[in-house]
């Protein structure tokens, strides 16, 4: 085997997620008002726009959620393959490019020379070496130009062919979206694809084109150029931006996803025992959470995750590679964030619950003496699924945010893993300086305000389309 | 003439942005109120009658569009005035009532506040004039002490202070038009009573017009001039009040007459309209009401029909006035009067003493500082295959009396005994043997099932819970049957609550409730959120239902009417016990106790000719927590003496069923 696949914590609980989601998709598909409510998520067209740049922001995720380590040269007589220490995921090995060719230090988008000058030496037509303090070349930035003075039109060139290129795929996928409609509704592919263009069909197809379309657009010329070059320039010790962008998109993720699977249990749990029982259990449990959410958050967090990193530093023994290290400081933060965050839910269901059980039909069905679980079951969990599903998708964006702040206060993820919250706060200091080092905070302030902007607008469909009173309306 | 409606259309836009269209919820009406008239707009629900309204307010929801038309009112075209303008007309020239007094007043504000905004914005007032204008019209509505409550916020007055307070702010800006919109639907009868006498004195004094809109005949009866029927979006029919009892024309307005439940029905059937209103979607180009008129012929289907005139003031839309012939007598659908069963010597159901109690908590530490006494010592009986009917005002504690008998509250104290075992002393592992013999009906159709269970689940769940049927295939055949045995299609098991109307949900739920094939059924007032010819297909069929199986229902409900058609005996409660209890004879034709007269009086009766004279109650019911000392109706009570203030009547005896408690009686024995 020429690698070791190595399976983190948190990748069981991403591929975990993946399972649930489907299962969830499989039971919704049977259940005919969550089949339609999903219906009506996938009629909206805003909704619709932002599944399709979450659904490439979790491609990225995915892809950087599969782990190895690869096998190392082996001296010759060597019996046992000896594998990296280093833990790679199939991002990295797709990046290899992104990820191997660090700089020495800043440099700026597109750049082919740094952004300080340096005393470098310089031959002279007369073959005598000679001193000058200038901006030196790059070592991989712009590598391939004989000439830096078509630095220019090589860029456009690339950025040319890779908008062709995308015009071409995109023009693919739509014709082959309408085919698929024109099968499916027995239509002539013509027909197919005016109903397309004219927004026509029940799904948004239109919208989710239009958007695969703009997404093509933007990232295949980003996609040919960081080859080449730095597309977002380069950070202090020289590392690709592009390539820290990437590698954070999963953080975020985990940060956002995993915190719901812990909290979940409790919110939901706790809130219906609450709710539907009353009496002294719902005052235990309401002391729980009063408790709880009068602790400030960010002094919890703090003494958790401290207490935490004592814990991994003094054993050492624990953690074959550095990642799994960072992996399980990540997952503690998953952990200690849902703690503090399940209690606006578990309020919320539990004064559903409360509505809830006092309705003609659970008084129905505790006059045929159906057992408590099973009107738990039955009658309560089906009608608070979607104040469940609004919550979590509402919650992904605040969570993802959260992260950034933490981090950036220091208590956030282990330092070796980079999410948006250490790369912003790298990038702080350097907005000190003279000249602006500036495309660092930029480039992770645009990709987490779409990453957020699309789960916030996917989280007012879901709501819009879950949302009983709105039901009826469509 | 203030206002006069000529081809008002409206719709609203429904679907999404891609697949837009508006739906006609009122379709080409034309009307006219004149000053000091009250044109009734009646109907049943999703006939547009609110919809109109708010139109003529401008007043719609964000998806409402007016499409066209006239609203000429006292001389401006309301739908080309700007919309400060109509800010003008709103309060000033015309001004609503809503159905619900509970949500129309806002809480944090109190009573002064509120009817003071309209005088401000209308009348300019300021400063001490808004304050006495405010409680001139407190004292024109009838509430009592007002400077006091000008203070109060709306949660320190009872439901029908609510609505009177209502009536003033929407008084407070002199307007020329008032609608009211289902005004007394959310009130109990006694002061339904109240309301309508008073909008009725202050139209008169105040030669306003009124647009009320109702379901209810007997409001109409008593309350307008003129009548519009609505169906579909569609006025169908419209005349003098008069003619329009005397001589209904439209076969629906016909329909709803025959459906109305009354004692002179009792045995047989009622008469039912088949099917239901149209949906707005799917609205036929012929005569709306086509689908479900027994008369109708294919001219009906593809035409649909102009105004016919009828003479002195009536007006009709119906083919059958332009070919008379067509308007054989029908049959009337009159079952021959079902035998009474005889009655079985031990009762069925037996509850004695029963007592419900809730505990009033206070302070930290929740200690309990005095009770609710929503049920407080009543007893009744039940034979197999009998009807008891508990009456009585909201609030009077009937459907806990009805929830304590089948356990779903525990008591406080009394017995309740299904056929001499004692319910309350059980446990629930014991006591599920015995919830097969007794089910519940529920009033809210639309609470009463879960949305996300499918109907065969629904009507399923009592049959698994309890055991019945245990086998897969004997359970789905016994669902068929059950579904076909309340009316509806065996094919409906798979589709979900939301599919259904009213009506057809009302009867999946009686369907879940016979599915475990009890004996005793308490009916918690399944038809009161049902419209009128709904209401008779219901109670058709609990009818027939009891004749076939032999059951006994518990009838709770606040409608006379219905209880004249269904029950065999009837119980009056006031205030968590039972004030008088007998045959339906003896209670509705000879009411001995003063509150059932009161009551009876109170019911607004749909015939022109045979209204009692209404006796007035003082006040409302007093809250269950701090009852009156001595007999507990004395505050409210015209013939109350010396000895009702200060002791509880004993039971007084008037032949061997009827039985009342109130001192009158109690002396002459």
């Amino acid at each position: 085997m020429t690698f070791l696949p190595v399976l983190l914590w948190s990748d069981v609980l991403i591929w975990l997620l993946v399972f649930a989601a489907a299962v969830l998709g499989a039971l919704s598909a049977r259940n005919p008002p969550l089949r339609s409510a999903w219906r009506r998520v996938g009629r909206s067209r805003p909704g619709m726009v932002a599944a399709t740049v979450l659904a490439a922001f979790v491609l990225v995720g995915l892809l950087d959620s599969l782990h190895y380590r690869p096998r190392l040269e082996s001296r010759e007589g060597d019996q046992q393959a000896v594998y990296a220490i280093e833990v790679l995921s199939v991002l990295d090995a797709v990046a290899t490019p992104l990820r191997t060719r660090n700089e020495k230090t800043y440099s700026s988008p597109l750049a082919t020379r740094a952004y300080a000058k340096e005393a470098i030496e310089v031959r002279a037509a007369d073959g005598s070496l000679r001193q000058t303090r200038d901006f030196p070349r790059l070592k991989y930035g712009g590598r391939h130009l004989e000439n830096e003075a078509r630095r220019d039109a090589d860029i456009a060139r690339q950025v040319l062919v890779a908008e062709l290129l995308a015009t071409l795929v995109f023009a693919g996928l739509a014709v082959g979206c309408a085919a698929l409609w024109a099968r499916r509704n027995g239509c002539s592919v013509h027909q197919a694809g005016r109903a397309l263009w004219r927004g026509e069909t029940d799904f948004a197809w239109r919208a989710v084109l239009a958007t695969l379309g703009v997404l093509l657009l933007l990232l295949l010329p980003v996609a040919a150029l960081c080859v080449d070059y730095h597309v977002f320039g380069t950070d202090k010790v020289g590392q690709d931006v592009f390539y820290q962008i990437l590698k954070s998109v999963r953080t975020a993720l985990v940060i956002g996803l995993v915190t719901t699977l812990v909290m979940l249990p409790l919110a939901v749990l706790l809130g219906i025992l609450a709710g539907y029982f009353r009496g002294w259990v719902d005052d235990l449990i309401q002391y729980l959470y009063t408790t709880l959410s009068s602790i400030p958050g960010v002094l919890l967090i703090a003494a958790a995750v401290l207490m935490m990193q004592v814990i991994i530093d003094t054993h050492p023994q624990w953690f074959a590679t550095a990642a799994e290290r960072a992996d399980l400081r990540l997952l503690a933060l998953c952990c200690i964030l849902g703690v503090t965050s399940w209690t606006g839910l578990c309020r919320l269901l539990r004064g559903e619950t409360l509505k809830l059980r006092e309705l003609e039909y659970i008084q129905a069905a505790q006059a045929f003496g159906v057992a408590d679980l099973r009107i738990i079951l039955r009658h309560i969990l089906p009608n608070l699924m979607h104040i469940v599903v609004i919550a979590l998708v509402m919650d992904f964006s605040s969570l993802v945010l959260a992260e950034a702040v933490l981090s950036y206060v220091g208590i956030g993820v282990d330092p070796t893993m980079i999410s948006f919250g250490t790369m912003i706060n790298n990038a702080r200091m350097e907005l000190a300086r003279e000249p602006l080092v500036w495309w660092s905070l930029a480039a992770a302030f645009v990709f987490m305000f779409a990453l957020v902007l699309a789960a916030n607008l996917l989280a007012d469909a879901v709501r819009d389309a879950f949302d009983p009173r709105l039901a009826g309306s469509s | 003439m203030i206002l006069s409606v000529h081809g008002l259309r409206m719709g609203f836009a429904s679907g999404f942005a891609n697949t837009r269209k508006v739906l006609v919820a009122v379709d080409a009406i034309d009307f006219t109120v004149r000053a000091g008239e009250t044109l009734a707009l009646l109907g049943e629900s999703g006939c547009g009658k609110s919809a109109t309204a708010l139109s003529l307010l401008r007043l719609l929801p964000p998806t409402g569009r007016i499409l066209g038309g006239e609203v000429n009112f006292s001389g401006s075209e309301l739908l080309q005035l700007p919309e400060t303008e109509m800010r003008a007309v709103r309060g000033g020239g015309m001004a609503m009532i809503f159905q619900e007094p509970a949500t129309s007043l806002n809480p944090v504000l109190t009573v002064g506040r509120q009817i003071g905004e309209v005088l401000e914005r209308h009348l300019a007032l300021s400063g001490e004039a808004v304050r006495r204008r405010a409680l001139e019209l407190l004292d024109a509505v009838g509430i009592a002490d007002a400077p006091r409550r000008l203070n109060e916020f709306p949660f320190q007055l009872s439901g029908g202070m609510k609505q009177r307070v209502m009536i003033a702010v929407a008084l407070a800006g002199k307007p020329k038009l008032l609608i009211a919109d289902e005004p007394t639907t959310a009130l109990d009868v006694t002061i339904q009573a109240q309301i309508l006498d008073l909008l009725r004195r202050l139209q008169a004094e105040h030669g306003m017009g009124m647009l009320l809109i109702t379901h209810d005949l007997g409001v109409v009866a008593q309350m307008a001039h003129r009548v519009g029927v609505m169906y579909a979006g569609e006025i169908v029919e419209e005349a003098p009040r008069d003619i329009f009892f005397a001589s209904p024309r439209h076969p629906y307005t016909q329909k709803l007459f025959a459906a109305l439940p009354d004692l002179t029905r009792r045995g047989g059937r009622l008469e039912t309209i088949a099917g239901q209103v149209p949906a707005l979607s799917a609205m036929p180009s012929g005569c709306r009401f086509a689908e479900r008129c027994p008369y109708a012929w294919p001219r009906c289907r593809d035409e649909a029909p102009a105004w016919y005139d009828a003479g002195s003031g009536q007006r009709v839309r119906c083919h059958l006035l332009a070919e008379p012939g067509r308007a054989v007598a029908l049959a009337p659908d009159l079952a021959a009067a079902a035998l009474a069963r005889p009655a079985a010597d031990v009762a069925l159901l037996a509850v004695q003493d029963l007592r419900v109690h809730f505990p009033i908590r206070r302070g930290v530490l929740q200690r309990t500082v005095g009770h609710v006494k929503a049920v407080d010592g009543v007893s009744l009986e039940l034979m197999r295959g009998r009807t008891l009917a508990l009456v009585g005002e909201s609030g009077c504690g009937k459907t806990t009396v009805g929830k304590a008998i089948l356990q779903l509250i525990k008591p406080t104290g009394g017995k309740a005994q299904l056929e001499g075992r004692e319910l309350s002393v059980l446990s629930r592992r014991e006591l599920r043997p015995l919830r097969r013999r007794m089910q519940m009906i529920f009033q809210d159709p639309f609470a009463s099932l879960n949305p996300r269970l499918a109907v065969g689940e629904i009507i399923g769940e009592g049959m698994s819970a309890l055991g019945v049927e245990a086998q897969h295939a004997q359970r789905s055949a016994a669902i068929a049957a059950l579904l076909q045995q309340v009316g509806l299609a065996p094919t409906s098991v798979d589709r979900y609550p939301h599919e259904f109307s009213g009506g057809q949900r009302q009867r999946i739920a009686i369907a879940r409730a016979l599915a475990v094939q009890p004996e005793l059924i308490v009916c918690d007032e399944p038809t009161s959120a049902l419209d009128v010819s709904v209401q008779a297909q219901i109670l058709n069929l609990l009818k027939a239902l009891q004749d076939d199986l032999g059951l006994a229902y518990l009838f709770i409900t606040h409608n006379f009417a219905v209880v004249e058609y269904l029950a065999h005996e009837v119980a009056v409660m006031y205030l968590g016990r039972i004030v008088e209890r007998g045959t339906v004879d003896e209670v509705l034709r000879s009411p001995r106790h003063p509150y059932t007269q009161a009551l009876l009086s109170a019911v607004p009766n749909p015939r022109l000719d045979e209204q009692p004279e209404f006796i007035r109650l003082a006040g409302e019911m007093p809250s269950p927590a701090n009852p009156p000392a001595g007999c507990h109706f004395h505050p409210r009570c015209p013939q109350a003496t010396d000895v009702c203030r200060s002791a509880y009547p004993p039971t007084s005896r008037i032949s061997a069923t009827h039985v009342l408690r109130c001192h009158l009686y109690s002396e002459a024995e």
